[in-house]
């Protein structure tokens, strides 16, 4: 910054005559409302200022931050987005490579060892089928994570791309969205899972996925519909217009990067949400099916014998608690860095 | 302090440049149909600017300036504005039958726009040098490096210190002068024929209106460019426009060269928009105010428009409209360039 020299000097006012044009932009900073970057430098000017004697150290500028950077920034001072953090990265190692923290295969099971306590090698215990808790609480994180990201992923991006739509052109085509959306938002999860999952027999992740995507995108539409339409009414958008710029590139470079905060956020919260989600629908026999290791599967049939051995129920049921926790926990973090107002 | 670069201006090159104007708006009607019901908010304005010419428009809020700036750039939002009437005849060609994506062309290579908040105009998620580098990108298809070289380049143009150290900052990062130099900036970029600044200086405070207005009038000098200058503030008009066009409800009331409409007006609203202006010499004095509100465009007023709040308003006010007569002095030569939509038009200019 020129005006930074200029202060730096011991005398602040013996430059003013010979750099006039410096000097007026000293003072309108002053005067004028004062942009964060002309702030800092003015703190900084004055600081130096009250001190003329001291060296005028080689101050760095302060490198500009977009809004990513900064909510980068207020994230990693997050302590709830670093726990949360940690625990989704040790999760999705664990979903990735889960031979990794078990040798024991979750399907080869021993009816003899049935409903049998932990004992040493085998900390969970064994379930009534005789097979290693343990192996399925870790083999199970895979279904779960697989459904809960590849459904947010869908749905986010079917949604912004229907509500992005609906919001940008108006008209017909907003009506005809928004009312499709309506539709789908007015189908109960629970009662649609129970009525078009039986109905199919294929029982592959990728049908509950779908699944969750079809009833699932509707929310994320309607936000990323708000989003649009207020991004379009700001002046930044008729002032690219007037320079020019056709649809397309209002879509793409002007509206969306404005519009896809609350999207994340939302994207984010319901990740959890899905999963609990998934695990619902297994634990009613109406999403994943065995041979699939789900911690739904694992707790629906652990429920039965409860009260004989407690602990086929808790470990997985505790698994499960703790993955739908963190990825609240990252989509309230993720929240609080893109959206300050909603907090 | 803002008249020492003004001097230098266009005014002699106005003169050896072809007759035909740059831009010529014929006739234009534009409407908003609100639920409420129809709101003309341009009924019928005529102007024309030349290239190296600055026509500034002046008027109160709704007067219906701003909505013909957007009528001529094709930027009105549409519903609820309409177009009903009229040409917008750009370098020979009537932009109104052309094209969506023709009009489109013409903006920012042909014809760019200046706007009033500098801070709300520019997208707060990309930064300065990437936005100014964006209109060589998409317009002319220049690479990200020379975009950037020619962001810098631009940017010192309109006197951004240090501009590559900051060409990478974001618009909240830069004071409101600033930032509208940044507009000017981007506006200027493929040297546009015709600059619209919708009241450029609006949002700046006294000291920074005076750098920006020098800095648009050089500019305009520098590259021949057509201005239109769109303002409510008598004051910013005088150093720099050539001519003047008073608007009222959706018409021209008043056009006038800049000098002659400040020394003898010809219309009694410009003459009592002359009058409001605070003076030094009469400190102590009550500050004359024009009676009355602005018409609701929903439903003007029978006659002249004006005829409520006009202290010359006659029974003929109440029943005719005024056209445009030809201002001519004593001896009934017609001035050049002076018009008047007033029925009293001589009694106003004698006073």
């Amino acid at each position: 910054m020129p005006d930074q020299e200029k202060y730096n000097r011991s005398d602040p006012m013996a430059g003013a005559g010979d750099e006039d044009e410096e000097m007026q932009s000293a003072v309108e900073s002053r005067t004028l409302d004062l942009g964060t970057m002309e702030g800092e430098t003015l703190i900084k000017a004055e600081r130096l200022g009250d001190h003329p004697e001291t060296p005028a150290a080689g101050e760095e500028r302060v490198a500009p931050r977009s809004l990513w950077q900064d909510a980068w920034r207020d994230l990693r001072r997050n302590p709830i987005f670093i726990i949360s953090g940690l625990l989704i990265v040790f999760l999705v190692i664990v979903a990735i490579w889960p031979g990794l923290f078990t040798s024991t295969n979750p399907l080869n099971c021993d009816l003899t060892k049935s409903q049998q306590g932990p004992t040493s090698g085998h900390p969970f215990g064994y379930d009534t089928q005789g097979c290693d808790v343990y192996a399925r609480t870790i083999y199970g994180a895979r279904a779960s994570i697989t459904v809960g990201v590849c459904a947010t992923a869908g749905s986010a991006l079917v949604g912004t791309l229907l509500g992005g739509l609906a919001g940008f052109f108006g008209g017909w085509s907003d009506s005809v969205i928004s009312r499709v959306a309506d539709i789908f938002f007015g189908i109960p999860i629970l009662l649609g899972g129970l009525v078009f999952l039986s109905v199919i027999t294929i029982r592959s992740i990728w049908i509950v996925v779908a699944f969750i995507v079809v009833l699932g995108w509707p929310q994320l539409a309607r936000i990323g519909r708000g989003a649009v339409i207020t991004a379009k009414q700001q002046d930044y958008v008729t002032a690219a217009r007037a320079l020019g710029a056709g649809s397309g590139r209002l879509m793409l470079r002007h509206i969306l990067p404005n519009a896809v905060a609350p999207i994340i956020v939302v994207a984010t919260i319901a990740l959890g949400t899905y999963i609990a989600l998934e695990a619902t629908l297994s634990y009613l026999g109406v999403g994943l099916k065995p041979p699939t290791v789900s911690w739904g599967i694992d707790i629906s049939a652990a429920s039965d014998s409860f009260s004989i051995a407690p602990h086929m129920l808790l470990f997985p049921a505790a698994a499960l608690s703790i993955t739908v926790l963190a990825f609240i926990m990252l989509g309230d973090a993720v929240r609080d860095a893109l959206d300050p107002k909603l907090r | 302090m803002s008249s020492s670069s003004t001097s230098a201006q266009p005014r002699e090159a106005t003169a050896d440049t072809v007759e035909s104007p740059l831009l010529e708006v014929r006739d234009l009607h534009v409407e908003f149909r609100t639920r409420d019901g129809v709101a003309k908010a341009v009924n019928g304005v005529n102007y024309s600017v030349r290239a190296g010419e600055t026509l500034a428009i002046l008027g109160e809020s709704g007067s219906g300036k701003s909505v013909t700036a957007q009528a001529v750039m094709g930027i009105l939002d549409s519903p609820p504005g309409f177009v009903t009437g009229g040409q917008i005849v750009f370098k020979g060609r009537d932009l109104l039958t052309l094209g969506k994506e023709d009009r489109r062309k013409v903006r920012g290579s042909q014809m760019a726009m200046i706007f009033q908040d500098a801070l709300s105009s520019l997208n707060p998620v990309h930064s300065v040098g990437s936005q100014l580098g964006e209109m060589y990108r998409v317009h002319k298809g220049s690479s990200r490096q020379d975009a950037k070289a020619k962001a810098i380049e631009l940017m010192d143009r309109v006197r951004i210190p240090a501009a590559k150290a900051r060409v990478g900052d974001y618009p909240h990062q830069f004071s409101g002068g600033m930032r509208q130099r940044i507009m000017i900036a981007m506006a200027l970029a493929l040297e546009p024929d015709l600059i619209i600044a919708d009241e450029p200086t609006t949002a700046l405070d006294v000291t920074v209106q005076a750098q920006v207005m020098d800095l648009l009038a050089e500019l305009q000098g520098e590259y021949h460019m057509g201005l239109i200058l769109i303002t409510h503030d008598l004051g910013v008009v005088a150093d720099v426009a050539d001519k003047i066009a008073v608007m009222y409800a959706g018409r021209i009331v008043e056009t006038a060269p800049v000098h002659e409409l400040y020394a003898k007006p010809a219309h009694p609203y410009t003459r009592g928009l002359l009058d409001s202006i605070p003076r030094l010499d009469q400190k102590g004095q009550e500050l004359y105010a024009i009676k009355g509100l602005p018409p609701n465009l929903l439903r003007i007023p029978p006659g002249c428009a004006f005829n409520p709040r006009c202290p010359r308003a006659q029974e003929i006010c109440r029943t005719t409209v005024p056209p445009l007569f030809e201002v001519t002095d004593e001896a009934g030569t017609p001035r050049p360039g002076r018009a008047s939509a007033c029925h009293f038009w001589k009694e106003t200019l004698d006073d």
